[in-house]
Order: structure tokens, then sequence, then C-alpha cells
């Protein structure tokens, strides 16, 4: 009686027990294809996607006038926009300062900050770094804002159309003054023609930032300008076609996003935990658990960027630089500075600058990154035995902000001073700058009195590394990482990184040797076990 | 060779047969997809192999619990219990005595179907092997959570190399067992046995009092 009872218990338990697998994480192989909630989210937190303006620029009597230079341009701006210089001269795109460094050893362009492409600002004394200065001429600081290189929506060659319209103006020949009426016309017709910042503003700098496209960054590039949503699934013109301030939100003209050693949001937080967080991190749009619940993809979030799987190569259309070497840079033929063009109709050689490769559809290196970049100043002790980090993600694996990340890095060579020990800072351009007299001890000398540093007079060169965080460029979710690609040997793209154990990447030997040799053994005493059965078997029916 | 009349008695109860089964079918998928998320070969990729293997896991455990149960419930407990009798016996049979046409020592009867060796290697891996292959595999699949449980000191690298080691321990035992199910009477009879749950045994072996089935004691005490 008792033992039937305890029978039906048992088949009752057993039937729940079955049905309670349904609880149990599905494989995906059993899952319908449904909306990953990170999207579903981000879908929500993007809805009203196109803001609208009610100013139509062109019926303001401010800008009708006849504008002689830019600056008078933006004096017209401020008669309205009477708080806009303000804000923007607090901003990091005016100062070129890193706020949040010591004020004697300051970052920024502006500051000692150094990179391994035209190496320094020289305190904004180099004219060519100006030109991506947003004021109206090269002269840094000390020139007027200018609006229109991020508000402008249709370019003009400035220079051109205020220096033709001077000299049609002064002169006496009718036909002349109508010319002046109508470079003026074309002048009026720019200024008026204001808006946001789209793609195209923004990337007159960031995407040609080292003298030309693409020479920086490797996810920034002009063919982010107009992209499909195969190079950037945000940006792409056939996907939510999103402008940079989408997610770079902007509060007083404070664009939203990494300065130097100050990540660009300190809490991973989503807009659904506080709507006022600017819209620079992934999470603020896709939460941080963006994935179907399914598969293990959520539990990497907290150790694995979401770049590192949807960044899987950047450089997709246009090619990114990834060495420049300035010590071959000064040679000539027949006395005369030359260039050779490679592949991709790239220089790889210049007189004026030296050595250079280009590479596309680059695979990123993975490293650990908490948020903030650091930087080397013109003031830093370099130990030149060693590969000098000019700019080197924060991070380690035991750090809790700290995640993989993916990066580009730019490697190349460039002068140090050997006595100093301290990375030099030529000046380039000018007539007193390298590119004219090709004397290296000359324009460092000139280079570092701007910046009010020691030259000894020696130098050398040394090996050195930039890095970009690969953030833009995101593909589209059919071509963001497989696990294999990780999760693998020897091919891992994560080999460099140590210090832990990944499944499908990491063994230990010994466990496998002696794992496989208990397997083999006793798959061989059976072997022979059987043999000996068949062999004695045999004989007895001889018998 | 055997001179002893057969009989067939009822050796394995429905469950039993289908927890065996359901076990070789698990731990099949558990080995081939943990085989190739340890990296060993690519098959229905990284992602799928880890899904099926969490899946498989956590349906191993629901049926493992049931298997606790019916173990106990049922008094079978008691044919896992380790003896040193006759095991020195059955030893000296497969390795000698198998070769000469001797008997099995202690034949498989109704209420004692383990041998002392298979006591011994069924305790272990019940109470031992699989035990830690799921207490690791459950370890490996909350790492995540393991801070907040205040399990911080655990080492991923430890848990997977345990559980891994285990893996290969249990696919020795697997490949022993198959090979094990070929040395009845004739080479299949144990796995029909398995299937139908009736085993062909020699007429007229008395089950030694020490060997006594649970299940006798087991009625005893509750009827």
């Amino acid at each position: 009686m008792m033992r039937k009872k305890l029978r039906q218990y048992f088949i009752v338990l057993l039937l729940l027990g079955m049905c309670s697998l349904v609880f149990v994480p599905m494989p995906s192989f059993a899952k319908q294809e449904q909306e990953a909630p990170g999207l579903e989210l981000a879908r929500q937190a993007v809805k009203a996607e196109r803001k609208t303006t009610t100013a139509d620029h062109s019926q303001f009597k401010a800008l009708q006038q006849a504008f002689a230079s830019g600056p008078e341009i933006s004096k017209a701006c401020m008669s309205c926009h009477t708080k806009a210089a303000d804000q923007l001269k607090k901003t990091l795109h005016w100062t070129w300062l890193d706020p949040n460094s010591p004020k004697n050893n300051q970052k920024g362009k502006a500051g000692y900050s150094l990179n391994n492409f035209c190496i320094s600002a020289n305190g904004t004394h180099d004219h060519h770094c100006n030109e991506c200065h947003i004021g109206w001429n090269a002269e840094g600081k000390k020139a007027e804002i200018d609006c229109l290189r991020c508000h402008g929506q249709k370019k003009i060659n400035w220079e051109e159309a205020f220096e033709d319209y001077e000299y049609f103006m002064e002169s006496n020949d009718p036909e002349e003054k109508a010319l002046a009426k109508e470079v003026q016309a074309e002048i009026q017709e720019a200024a008026q023609s204001v808006g946001r910042p789209t793609r195209k503003n923004c990337g007159s700098c960031h995407f040609s930032g080292g003298g030309g496209d693409g020479v920086k960054h490797g996810d920034l590039d002009p063919s982010l300008i107009n992209p499909n949503r195969q190079l950037d699934v945000h940006m792409g013109y056939d996907g939510r076609d999103f402008e940079c301030i989408r997610c770079h939100t902007t509060i007083a003209h404070r664009v939203a996003g990494r300065i130097y050693g100050t990540p660009a949001s300190k809490t991973r937080q989503s807009l659904l935990e506080h709507d006022l967080e600017p819209k620079i991190m992934c999470e603020s749009c896709h939460s941080d658990k963006p994935h179907k619940s399914s598969g293990k993809m959520n539990d990497h979030t907290d150790k694995v960027a979401c770049q590192a799987c949807h960044v899987p190569k950047i450089a997709k259309i246009l090619p990114v630089q990834t060495w420049w070497d300035w010590s071959k840079a000064g040679k000539k033929k027949d006395g005369k500075p030359y260039d050779i063009i490679g592949p991709f109709g790239k220089p790889v050689y210049q007189s004026t600058r030296g050595e250079t490769r280009w590479e596309k559809n680059v695979i990123p290196k993975y490293l650990w990154f908490n948020g903030s970049i650091q930087g080397a100043t013109a003031k830093d002790i370099i130990d030149p035995s060693k590969l000098v980090k000019l700019a080197w993600p924060d991070g380690n694996r035991n750090d809790k902000n700290a995640r993989i990340f993916p990066f580009n890095i730019h490697s190349g060579k460039q002068p140090y001073d050997t006595v100093n020990k301290t990375m030099a800072t030529p000046l380039l351009s000018g007539g007193q700058g390298y590119w004219s007299t090709f004397d290296w001890k000359d324009s460092i000398e000139r280079g570092a009195k701007y910046l009010n540093l020691p030259f000894s007079g020696k130098i050398d060169f040394v090996e050195t590394a930039y890095v970009f965080p690969s953030t833009h460029m995101v593909a589209p979710k059919e071509d963001a990482l497989e696990c294999s690609q990780c999760h693998t040997r020897p091919s891992s793209r994560l080999a460099n990184l140590t210090g832990f154990y990944m499944p499908g990447r990491d063994r230990l030997k010994l466990i496998d040797i002696a794992g496989w040799a208990i397997v083999l053994c006793s798959f061989g005493g059976i072997v022979l076990h059987a043999l000996g059965r068949i062999f004695t078997n045999g004989r007895k029916k001889e018998e | 060779m055997h001179s002893m009349k057969m009989i067939t008695t009822y050796l394995y109860s429905r469950y039993e047969r289908f927890w065996h089964w359901l076990q070789m079918a698990l731990i099949f998928l558990l080995l081939i997809t943990g085989l190739e998320v340890h990296g060993l070969y690519s098959l229905m990729g990284f992602e799928q192999a880890v899904n099926i293997h969490n899946f498989v896991g956590i349906t191993w455990l629901i049926a493992f619990a049931f298997f606790v149960f019916w173990v106990f419930t049922t008094g079978e407990w008691k044919q896992y219990v380790p003896t040193t009798k006759k095991l020195f016996a059955v030893i000296r049979y497969y390795s000698f005595g198998i070769f000469k046409g001797e008997l099995h020592p202690v034949p498989k009867r109704k209420g004692a179907k383990h041998n002392p060796l298979q006591r011994l290697t069924y305790l272990s891996l019940a109470a031992m092997l699989l035990p830690i292959q799921m207490v690791t595999g459950v370890f490996y699949w909350t790492y995540n959570s393991w801070e907040t449980w205040g399990l911080g000191f655990l080492s991923l690298k430890v848990v997977a190399l345990i559980h891994l080691a285990g893996a290969f321990f249990i696919l020795t035992f697997i490949i022993v067992h198959v090979y094990m199910t070929t040395t009845g009477h004739s080479i299949f009879a144990h796995i029909k046995a398995m299937i139908t749950g009736w085993e062909e045994i020699e007429e007229g072996v008395e089950i030694e009092d020490w060997e006594k089935a649970s299940r006798k004691q087991f009625s005893e005490t509750v009827s």
C-alpha cells in the first residue's frame, strides 16, 4: 500500500520536474526569433527622431547685412545668441586644455600633450594645427569664434570669398562691383544656412585629424559623412541616420565625450535610471542587459564592453594610418623633397613626414579600459629603452570599472631629447618649421621655446604608440563577433589578455594530457581485454 | 561453458531503465558539448554548445534529484553500499577467470544486481564524481553571481579544470562500462536487460546474506 502511494507521488513529482524544465533557459535553436530587449529600449529612447526648428535664419535682419569678414558673421550670431560665446569658450573645443589635469603639466593640444602624428601643437603656435581650432583664423584662441565651423550647413571657401569681396568692392569697375554683390550674396547665403551640427560639421575636423582623412582614428573618417548601416548601424542613412550629436548630447555647447583622462561617463546608467544622463554610453539607450536572456551574452557586459563585439573591425571603407616613422623624414631627391604614393592612393613616404603605413579592415586590439586614457606630455620623463606609450588606456582586470575594449593602435617613431629624456616637440609648419627647414634641432628648439621647455640639443628617435578607442562604425548585429572568435585557441582575439580563465581559449596542458592519457589507457585496456577473450575462447572451442 | 540452466528474471524496474538511458543521453550531450566548449573541436559552434550544455546540465540536475529520491525511498541505496567481500574475487575474475571460462563469482540476481566492484564503481560515480560535476557545473554556470553571493574567492580556472577532469573520468568510465556490458553470457545480454528489464541468470544461485536485497527488507518493514 505504502509503496504504491510513494510510487504515485514519485510519478507526479517526475512529471512536475519535467514541466519545470520550461523555465530553464532554452538553447537558441528552440527559441523563436524575437527582439533583444536592449534594441527595443533603444528604439524607444530615440523615438522622437528629428528635432525641428522654429527659426528660419534667412529671415533674421542680423544675417542680412553685408559681411566683410568672418568675425562680423559671428558678431551677428551673438547679437541673438548672447550667451553662446561664453558657453563655448569654457569648452574643450575652444580651450584645447584638459580642465582635470594639473596646471603645471596640463594636458590638451594647447597644453603639453603630444601624440605620434604631428606630435605637438606647440601651445597653439603651430598654425597648421590651428586649422582645426574653431576660430576664424589660424591664430588659435586669439581669434574670434567661428560659429559656422560647427553650425554652417553650406561650406564655402571663406578666406577666398572675403578676399574677393574686398578686392571687388574696392574696384570702381561696375562689372566688378556686380561681382562683389554676387560674392556677398554667396557669403550671406552661407551665413544664413545654419543649423545643428551634422556629421559633416564634426567630421571636418574629427574625420581628418592628424593632417588627412583617416590618419588618426580608424573608426572615424569621411566614409561616415554618408554611411550605410553596414558601415555604422546608428549613423547609416538606411539605418537610424543619426548625426554625431544624437549620442554626443550637448548642454550649453558642452558636447558629451571623453576628455583625455576623464571618461565620457563615469556611470553606466541607462536613460531609464537617469533621464538627464548624456546618451554617450551604449548603455544609455540599450541598458546593460541588452541581449535576449536565453544566452550568456548579458553575463559578459560587466567585463566586456559592447564595442568589443559590436565593432568587429574598423577602417571598413577608407584606410587608416597605422604607422608613422618620423626618423625617415628629410630625404631628398635632387635636393628636393618628394612623396611616394602607395596602395589605397595614400602616401607611404613623404620627405616632410617620413614613412607611413596604411591598412583597411583593421581588427582592433583589445585592452582593459575604464574610460580614462592616460596621455603623455612633453614634460613627462620617458624610458627610451621601451615602447613609449603616448596614449594608453587605463584599467586592468581587477578594476571594477574596466572592461575589455577595442582599440586602434597607431605606432611610429619620433624624436626625443636624449639628455632630458623627454619627448621632443618640433615646430612643423611655417617658414621656420621642420617642413620648410628639414632641420630637426632647429625646429625642436623653436617648438620647445613656445612651450618654455628645455632642449639639450641632442636627439634620437624612439618608438611610440597612441591608442584610439574603437567605438564608432558599430556593425549590424549580424556582423557582430561570434563567441568563437574569442573563445578559441590559438587565434583568439583576446589572446593577449592574460590573468583570467576563458573557456575555449585557456587550458591547463597537464590536465588535458593526463585526461586523454587515462581515456586512451582505458580504451587500450578494453581492446587488449577483448582480444584476450576472443583468443582464449577460440582456443577453448578447439579443445 | 554454460552448463547451468538459464532463467529470466525481472531485474531493472521501469524507472531504473528510464533513468539509465536518460543518463546516457544527457551524459552523451554533455560530453559532446562540453568538449567543444573546452575548444577541442568545432561542431555546432561555441555559442550553441554552451547553450545546449547549460540546458542539458540543468535537466540533469532535476533528473538527478529524482534519482536521489528514488534511491532512498525504495531502499535501493543498499545496493550501493560498498563491500570488500568477494571484491578481489571479482577483480581476479575479470583479470584472469574470464579468459578461462570461469563463472562469475557474484552473478546478478534479483535484489543483488551489483557485484562488489560495481558497488564501488557506482557509489564513487553517484556519490562523488557526479556530485563533483554537478557542484562545479553549477558554480561554472553561475560565475557572474559569485561576487553577490560572497563567493568571490572562487577561481573560475580551478572550477573549470575540476569540471574538465571530472569529464575525463566520466569518459573513461563510459568506455569501460560499455565494454563491460559485453561480458555477460552473450555479448548483448546486459544491454538487452537494461532495455527490457529482464536479465537471463543462472538458475539456483543463492543470494548470500551479506548482499541480500534491500527491497526485501524494505517491504518487510513498511508493509
